[in-house]
C-alpha cells in the first residue's frame, strides 16, 4: 500500500512541471511588458530597468522560465499588480472559502445523489426512475451561471428565503461545530453541486443496477434476508466503488464551477479572485491561482486513488509486485 | 483474394449501419434531440429570415418589456428583442462549438491516432502532453489560456478547443489500439501498404464510432464552456448577441425583467440537453456490447 502511495505521489511531479510551463506561458504570452504592467506607465526609468533585471526579462525564454520556476518552487509568485501584496498571502486568505464551499457542495451532492440513484435503480423504468433520469440529464445540461441566477431569482428575490450573496468573514467554522451563517451556504453550494448530484445519481443508478443482477445478491435474497439488508450490506457496498471515482472527478468540476459560482454569489474565494485578476491583467495572481487549482486537483485525485486502493484490494495488489 | 474480402466486408458494414440507425430511431430521447438540433441549426442558418426583429436594433422606449404578442420573449435593457437575439446567438454558439470541437478533433484525434498506431516513444511523449492538459479541469484550462491570449470569441474557440484535446486524444488512441491489433491491418502492412495508407484506409474508418460519439458530447460541453467564458466577460463582446453574454449583461435587471436572463439560459439548456440525448443515443446504437 505504501509503495503504491509513493509511486502515485511521484507521478504528480512531472505533471506539475508541465503545468508550470503553461502557467509561465500566461505571463510570457500576455501582450505588453510585464514590468510595465507591474509598475504602471509613470514609473521612473531606473526602477523599471531594475525590475526587468530582477524578473530576468532581458534573458532568453529558457533562462526566464528557470528563474521563475526557482521562485515558484519556494512558493514565491511575486506581488499582486493591483494590491501590491504578496500573491501567496492573497491566495491564503481566500483559499479556505473556496475549499469550504466545495466540501459543502460535494457533501450535499453525495447526500442527494446516492439515495436518488439507489431509489431509481431499485425501481427501473418506473415513473420515479424516469423523472430522476431526465432530472439528472437536465442537471448536467444547465450552465452553472444560469442555474445560480435562477436560484437567486426564485429563493432570494421572489420567496425572500435565502440571502443572494456574500459570506460572513467567520465562515462556517467547520472545526468548532457551530454552524453559524449556514443560510449563506445553501444557494452557492446547491448551485455548485448540481452537476455533481446529476453525475453521482447517474453513476449510482447504473452500478446499482449491475450489482443487483449479480449472483451473490440473488443468493442473499434466496437466503431470505430482508430486502433492505440485501440492498445495504450486499449491493450498495459494492456498487459504491465506482461512485468514489465519480466523486473525485466531480471535485475537479467543482473547482471549475467555483470560478463562476463565486462570481455570481460574490463569494470571497480564489475563483472570483482569479476572474478579477484576469480582467485586470494581474498575471502574478492568475499564475498563483492556476497553480493552486492544479495542485488542489492533483491532491484530490491522489486522495481518491488512495481511497480507492484502500477499498478495492485488487488495485493495491496490482502495484505491489 | 483482395477483391473477395472487399465484396464480403461491404454488405456486412451496411448491415451494421442499418442496425445502428434502427436502434437510434427506437429511442424517443434521441429522436427528440435530433429534431431539436435540426430546428436550432435551421433557425441559426436562416436567422435573418426567421427572427422578428434586428438583433441589435435598440428601442429605448420599449426597455425591459415583459413577453407579449409584439415581443414573444420580452425585451432587454436596451429594448432589443430577446427572441431575435437568442436566434442570432445560436449562430455564435454553434460556430464556437463546431470550430472548437474541430480543433480538438484534428489535434487530439491526430495525437491519439499517431500514439496508438506507432506506440512506444511516440505514444509516451504524446500521452505525457495529454496528462499535463488533464492536470487542470477543462474549464480552468480554457480560462488559463484565455488569461494568456486575452478575451474574444476567436480566443475562446482556441481555448475551448485545446481544453477538449485530451478527451479526443484518449478516445482515439484506445480505439486505434484495438483496431491496430486486427489481422486486416497486419495483412495490409504485409501487402506493402504505407503507414499513411493503412491509417487512412483501415484504421480511421474502423475506429470512428467512439470518436463520433465524443464529437456530439464535446459539442455540448464546448457550447457550455464558451457560454461560461462569455458570461465572465472573456468571450463574445457587446453588442454581439451570444447566450452567455446576454445573460451576464441583463443580470443587473433580473428583479424587474427576469426574461432577459431566463430565456437565453433556457436556450443553452435545450441545446446542450438535445446534443447529450443524441450523444447518448449514438453511444447505445454504435456500441456492439449494448444490444437491448
Amino acid at each position: 500500500m505504501l509503495q503504491y502511495i509513493i509511486r502515485r505521489i511521484l507521478r504528480i511531479i512531472p505533471v506539475m512541471f508541465g503545468v508550470s510551463i503553461i502557467v509561465f506561458g500566461i505571463m510570457y504570452l500576455t501582450p505588453g511588458d510585464p514590468a510595465l504592467l507591474m509598475l504602471g506607465e509613470n514609473a521612473p526609468e531606473e526602477q523599471y530597468a531594475a525590475l526587468r533585471e530582477e524578473l530576468g526579462l532581458n534573458e532568453p525564454f529558457v533562462v526566464q522560465y528557470g528563474l521563475w520556476l526557482g521562485r515558484v518552487v519556494q512558493l514565491d509568485f511575486g506581488r499582486s499588480i493591483r494590491s501590491n501584496r504578496p500573491v501567496l498571502a492573497e491566495i491564503r486568505s481566500r483559499y479556505p472559502a473556496t475549499v469550504e464551499l466545495a466540501i459543502v457542495a460535494i457533501l450535499l451532492a453525495v447526500l442527494i445523489g446516492v439515495p436518488i440513484g439507489v431509489f431509481s435503480a431499485t425501481r427501473p423504468a418506473s415513473v420515479a426512475d424516469n423523472v430522476a433520469t431526465v432530472g439528472a440529464l437536465s442537471g448536467l445540461a444547465m450552465p452553472v451561471f444560469w442555474q445560480g441566477l435562477m436560484a437567486i431569482l426564485i429563493f432570494s428575490v421572489w420567496l425572500e428565503w435565502l440571502p443572494a450573496s456574500g459570506r460572513s468573514p467567520t465562515g462556517l467554522r467547520l472545526g468548532s461545530w457551530q454552524f453559524g451563517h449556514w443560510k449563506e451556504y445553501i444557494l452557492p453550494a446547491l448551485t455548485l453541486g448540481t452537476s455533481a448530484v446529476a453525475a453521482i445519481t447517474r453513476m449510482m443508478r447504473s452500478t446499482m443496477l449491475e450489482t443487483i443482477d449479480q449472483d451473490y445478491v440473488r443468493t442473499a435474497k434466496a437466503k431470505g434476508l430482508l430486502r433492505g439488508s440485501v440492498l445495504y450490506h450486499h449491493a450498495l457496498r459494492n456498487a459504491l466503488l465506482p461512485v468514489v471515482t465519480v466523486v473525485g472527478l466531480q471535485f475537479g468540476n467543482l473547482l471549475a464551477g467555483a470560478v463562476i459560482t463565486e462570481t455570481i454569489f460574490s463569494w470571497p474565494g480564489i475563483g472570483s479572485f482569479a476572474v478579477g485578476a484576469i480582467r485586470a491583467k494581474d498575471f502574478p495572481v492568475v499564475q498563483g491561482v492556476v497553480m493552486t487549482f492544479a495542485l488542489t486537483y492533483a491532491l484530490v485525485n491522489l486522495l481518491v486513488d488512495v481511497l480507492y486502493a484502500y477499498i478495492d484490494p485488487r488495485i493495491r495488489t496490482r502495484y505491489s509486485n | 483474394m483482395a477483391t473477395s474480402t472487399a465484396s464480403l466486408s461491404v454488405p456486412k458494414r451496411r448491415h451494421r449501419e442499418n442496425r445502428a440507425w434502427r436502434q437510434l430511431r427506437r429511442n424517443p430521447r434521441t429522436i427528440f434531440g435530433i429534431v431539436v438540433i435540426v430546428i436550432i441549426v435551421l433557425a441559426a442558418v436562416f436567422a435573418p429570415f426567421v427572427s422578428p426583429y434586428e438583433p441589435n436594433s435598440q428601442n429605448l422606449r420599449s426597455r425591459l418589456e415583459a413577453p407579449s404578442a409584439t415581443h414573444l420573449l420580452g425585451t432587454d435593457e436596451f429594448g432589443r428583442d430577446v427572441l431575435s437575439r437568442i436566434i442570432f446567438g445560436g449562430r455564435v454558439s454553434l460556430q464556437v462549438g463546431f470550430i472548437s470541437v474541430g480543433i480538438a478533433l484534428v489535434i487530439g484525434g491526430g495525437m491519439g491516432l499517431l500514439g496508438g498506431y506507432y506506440g512506444k516513444r511516440v505514444d509516451s511523449v504524446l500521452m505525457a502532453i495529454v496528462d499535463v492538459l488533464l492536470a487542470l479541469p477543462a474549464f480552468l484550462l480554457a480560462l488559463a489560456i484565455i488569461a494568456a491570449l486575452g478575451p474574444g470569441l476567436i480566443n475562446v474557440m482556441i481555448a475551448v478547443g485545446i481544453a477538449n484535446i485530451p478527451a479526443f486524444a484518449r478516445i482515439t488512441r484506445s480505439a486505434v489500439l484495438t483496431v491496430r491489433e486486427q489481422d486486416f491491418v497486419a495483412a495490409a502492412l504485409a501487402a506493402g501498404s504505407s503507414d499513411l495508407r493503412v491509417m487512412l484506409k483501415h484504421i480511421i474508418p474502423n475506429a470512428l464510432s467512439p470518436v463520433i460519439v465524443q464529437v456530439t458530447l464535446s459539442l455540448a460541453g464546448a457550447i457550455l464552456a464558451a457560454a461560461g467564458l462569455s458570461f465572465l466577460g472573456m468571450g463574445a463582446q457587446p453588442p454581439t448577441p451570444e447566450w452567455g453574454s446576454m445573460l451576464s449583461k441583463s443580470r443587473p435587471f433580473i428583479r424587474d425583467a427576469h426574461w432577459a436572463v431566463t430565456f437565453p439560459g433556457l436556450a443553452i439548456v435545450i441545446t446542450v440537453l438535445a446534443l447529450n440525448f443524441v450523444g447518448d443515443g449514438l453511444r447505445d446504437a454504435l456500441d456492439p456490447r449494448k444490444k437491448r
